[in-house]
């Protein structure tokens, strides 16, 4: 076999230099460069792959237009009570119906929107502001600092944060946009501060903290701009994660009786008007109710789509 | 395991403790006298002054407090008059006990299963239906599913009765508004705790052997999914009992949950420190509980 | 005196489809394993080895069509023809495997004993008293101590030693007949090599199984192994017996990879040879020799040309290199291992 082969080879009469040492810089002349892109954008492709998402993120869009400008193309107000015109259907006069006391549901509606939205939004960003610094500090300075920290947080999460918020709600007095909002960042920062303290001590490490530190860095310094923007990437999917747990919040204090005070509308206060003559005026309830399931629906699938885009194991 | 379990008492026997002390300061800090109400007689007025020491000065009123609470004392209602708290829980609390324990069994049978077929079918139409029914359960809060299923099975088809409590009948429609939101989540992390079960190490010692895929999936990859999903259980707990306020609420149901936002509705201070001492002491104890499961499942926690 | 085959792998074709492209895992490997023969297989990790007995044996999923061709003969059945089902009847019974790493490979939530059961159950109608006593028998084989108290304790009471026993004890409950040994000591201490090293070759003697052995270390396989096959980016690069590849080596990957054993008749200050280096990417493999990258003494053909085989005077000794081509010989002299014993 392998003299019948040789022969065949030697017939085949090799180049003049094929046998000649092959030269040190070809050795490794096909590597493939792949193309670098930059993290955000590299996010944002993947993220566009996600249909679910995408369609989520257009319709938040959508909703977030109406909100800012529904209540002012309707041409009423949402406080006005009108009883010429009381609990009537949808028309072309009052495109969503009215209420028990004559009130514009469109208006009501996009005002209330406007009320659940950003109590949602501020609800959200404070505790993980709040959140992010404890755990930031907690993480990078450590040691007793570290244990007393989290031996706190340990505490404050055994219960559950709906406990002190209905206390702390009753204390306050209920009724107001910014006891809603202050009762919510001090039960909701710990779940933030426990995972950014998790992502602070694999980054403490790092070259680019060591860097610093070598440069003198104040410890403040550090946290605030090496360690905690580093974190936020991850912390993307926690805040639209917890989105729409404070969009349930809002509407579950409403029906408990200690959300925000009528007139001023929000989307549970309607809910909770509405679910007590859902069966004469399903309207009513079913609007408010839609506005609630979209938006916990889409801030969940932004979320997953977020999720899925930056896990690096998925990531091709 | 020892270590581990008296760590968690410690730390759940601190969490009623700051529990206790934030509910007493806190009521403090409610403008006015709150038992000075004209709906109330004066008499039980001065029994409830009398009660909390309300003449003493704060740290005193804080040690007759304390002292009452670990008596196992939370006080008298202003509202329910001569009814004590220990009273409206003793009379409330298995109902809603009963109701959660239904809902809650519901749920984690219902997720556990969809989230062991997502998983299965992975990609594939099972998958996505089951995947947008649990969706579906985590945008429709109780507030909002709740008068649909309603008018629907009660108004509409008369299928079930609309409010009250005491025949199964009458469970069914509350425990499952109350399940629903928790299917949603046992689902979706059930179907991830299975994917990642998938890919180890000890799955495919098992299809070495030659196991058909049942066997593969229920004996090696079911309990390993499992422990992850257990910590969850605390949470849900504590879902169910919020649920429970809007649901018992909604369905007329005399539980515990009903009590509470009856007593913030009427500001019955009393019975709202009472009850929300109560409900922590509750989770706390479920938390520790379901610690304890965990150590129980995973043997590698219970050697740490 | 022709020893029967007993499984015949030809020309096997493996590629896993990613997002970045096909990867061409094993690229055309063929090679065959005796009757009570130990084989091993030798080659750095990602070098296609382990996929391919696990595609032999049925672990890599067939259906996306990750097996672009070939044959796997087992008793002149070919394993790759069959479905999943019907394969299911030798996993675990007549083809069983030892994996790596007896830390993983455990299910931590089951005690050992149910899990050592486990294939006998499956593939015999036994009870399970009558499987517990199989167990302890092969757990005292292998010399477990205290087989039946360990067999109720859970994998992370045991030590790595331990661990990797029960996987063999798990692999031989079946008396299979052909066990596949993926990488069996490299998860574990020194020390502890040497135990399960020492016990597969005792275990050799008591039982009529035949062993695939797979491994980087050299040093295993001398111990160990009637023949070798060494295996480079997917393709096999040299094959002889023992004897022949450790004293006449022919291909620069088998020096390399000898080198890298740490010898005991050679002077300690020489330092251990590695190999410098990565393997080439499978997605888009080079077009002429795999190793030329890498290999101290390529030429100018190696890059576009893939080397032929070339057999030698051995038995059933050839390697693919250039370097022993009659040409090559013939503008360049014999090109032998350095420091090796044909060197010297």
């Amino acid at each position: 076999m392998s003299e019948e082969l040789a022969k065949k080879e030697w017939e085949n009469s090799f180049a003049e230099d094929a046998f000649e040492p092959l030269p040190e810089d070809e050795k490794n002349g096909e590597k493939i460069v792949r193309k670098n892109t930059s993290y955000w954008k590299d996010v944002w492709r993947n993220f566009k792959k996600n249909k679910a998402a995408m369609v989520s993120l257009v319709l938040m869009a959508v909703m977030v237009l109406f909100v800012l400008i529904g209540p002012e193309i309707s041409g009423y107000n949402y406080y006005s009570n009108d009883y010429s015109a009381v609990n009537q259907g949808p028309s072309t006069e009052h495109w969503f119906g009215t209420d028990n006391l004559g009130r514009d549901l469109w208006t009501r509606v996009w005002a209330g929107g406007r009320v659940s939205l950003l109590i949602a939004i501020l609800a959200t960003l404070i505790p993980e502001a709040i959140g992010m610094i404890v755990g930031g500090i907690s993480g990078y300075i450590g040691g007793k600092v570290d244990m007393i920290i989290m031996r706190i947080i340990d505490v404050l999460m055994g219960i559950p944060s709906l406990i002190y918020m209905i206390l702390l709600m009753v204390v306050l007095g209920s009724g107001n946009i910014w006891t809603l909002i202050i009762a919510m960042s001090i039960t909701g920062w710990m779940g933030s501060a426990r995972s950014t303290r998790g992502l602070v001590l694999q980054l403490k490490s790092r070259e680019f903290v060591t860097a610093s530190e070598t440069l003198g860095a104040s410890p403040a310094w550090i946290i605030t701009r090496r360690l905690i923007p580093n974190t936020l990437g991850i912390r993307v999917v926690g805040i639209t994660m917890s989105l729409p747990s404070a969009i349930f919040y809002e509407a579950f204090l409403s029906y408990i009786g200690l959300g925000v005070t009528p007139p001023t509308p929000s989307w549970g206060q309607l809910i909770k008007a509405a679910g007590e003559v859902f069966r004469y005026y399903p309207y009513q309830f079913i609007i408010p109710c839609l506005c609630v399931a979209v938006t916990m629906l889409c801030f969940n699938l932004i979320g997953d789509g977020l999720r899925d885009a930056l896990d690096p194991k998925l990531r091709s | 395991m020892l270590k581990y379990v008296g760590q968690k008492i410690l730390i759940a026997v601190a969490t009623v403790f700051v529990l206790a002390t934030a509910t007493f300061f806190l009521m403090q800090l409610i403008p006015g006298d709150p038992f000075a109400n004209d709906k109330v007689p004066v008499a039980v007025q001065e029994k409830q002054r009398a009660y909390y020491g309300l003449d003493k000065p704060l740290g005193e009123q804080y040690v007759i407090y304390m002292k009452n609470l670990l008596k196992g004392d939370l006080g008298y209602s202003i509202k329910k008059t001569g009814r004590t708290v220990v009273d409206i829980i003793k009379e409330a609390f298995p109902v809603s006990a009963k109701l959660g324990l239904f809902s809650l069994l519901f749920s984690e049978a219902i997720g556990i299963l969809f989230g062991i077929l997502c998983a299965q079918f992975r990609g594939k139409w099972p998958d996505y239906l089951l995947m947008l029914v649990a969706i579906l359960g985590i945008a429709m809060p109780s507030m909002v599913l709740g008068p649909i299923v309603r008018y629907v099975f009660g108004v509409k088809l008369h299928w079930l009765p609309v409010s009250g409590w005491g025949s199964f009948s009458q469970m069914i429609m509350p425990a499952f508004v109350l399940g629903l939101g928790t299917v949603a989540g046992n689902t979706r992390s059930m179907r991830a705790s299975m994917l990642a079960t998938t890919t180890q190490d000890y799955v495919k010692t098992a299809k070495a052997k030659g196991l058909p895929p049942w066997k593969v999936v229920l004996r090696h990859q079911l309990k390993n999914s499992l422990v992850p999903i257990i910590p969850n259980l605390g949470v849900q707990i504590a879902s169910v009992l919020m649920g429970s306020f809007v649901v018992e609420s909604m369905f007329l149901i005399g539980g515990l949950g009903r009590y509470f936002v009856d007593s913030i509705t009427n500001l019955d201070y009393p019975l709202i420190m009472g009850l929300t001492i109560f409900y922590g002491t509750f989770l706390v104890v479920m938390n520790l509980l379901v610690d304890i499961l965990y150590g129980l499942i995973d043997p590698r926690i219970r050697v740490k | 005196m022709e020893d029967k085959k007993i499984l015949e792998v030809k020309d096997l074709v493996v590629s896993f489809d990613t997002f970045q492209g096909a990867v061409q895992a094993v690229r055309g490997v063929s090679w065959y394993l005796k009757e009570k023969e130990t084989v091993a297989i030798v080659g750095e990790s990602g070098c296609g080895k382990t996929v391919s007995i696990q595609t032999v044996i049925g672990l890599n999923p067939r259906k996306n069509g990750s097996v672009k061709g070939g044959q796997a003969l087992f008793e002149g059945k070919n394993l790759l023809d069959l479905t999943e089902k019907e394969m299911r009847d030798y996993q675990g019974n007549e083809l069983s495997i030892i994996f790596q790493d007896p830390f993983t490979f455990l299910n931590p939530t089951m005690t050992v004993g149910q899990q050592i059961m486990e294939p006998y159950l499956q593939h015999n109608k036994v009870s399970k008293q009558e499987a517990r006593e199989k167990a302890l028998e092969i757990l005292k084989m292998i010399s477990l101590p205290n087989p039946e108290e360990n067999m109720k304790r859970y994998p992370h009471q045991l030590s790595g030693g331990m661990r990797q026993r029960i996987m063999i004890a798990m692999a031989l409950i079946c008396n299979p007949k052909i066990l596949f040994a993926d990488e069996p000591t490299t998860a574990l201490d020194v020390t502890i090599q040497a135990q399960i090293m020492e016990l597969m070759n005792s275990l050799k003697d008591k039982i009529n199984t035949s062993i695939v052995l797979i491994t980087h270390d050299m040093g295993v396989v001398a111990n160990m192994a009637e023949r070798i096959y060494v295996m480079y980016a997917g393709e096999i690069v040299e094959h002889g017996d023992v004897d022949t590849i450790f004293n006449h080596p022919r291909h620069p990957y088998t020096w390399g990879l000898l080198g890298s054993v740490p010898r005991l008749d050679k002077k300690i200050q020489e330092d251990l040879y590695s190999i410098p280096g990565t393997p080439p990417d499978l997605i888009s493999p080079p077009a002429g020799c795999a190793f030329a990258a890498r290999c101290k003494y390529a030429c100018k053909i190696c890059k576009t040309q893939k080397p032929p085989r070339i057999d030698f005077e051995e038995k059933e000794h050839y390697a693919n290199c250039w370097l022993n081509h009659p040409e090559y010989i013939r503008r360049n002299g014999v090109v032998r291992r350095e420091g090796g014993y044909d060197g010297e």
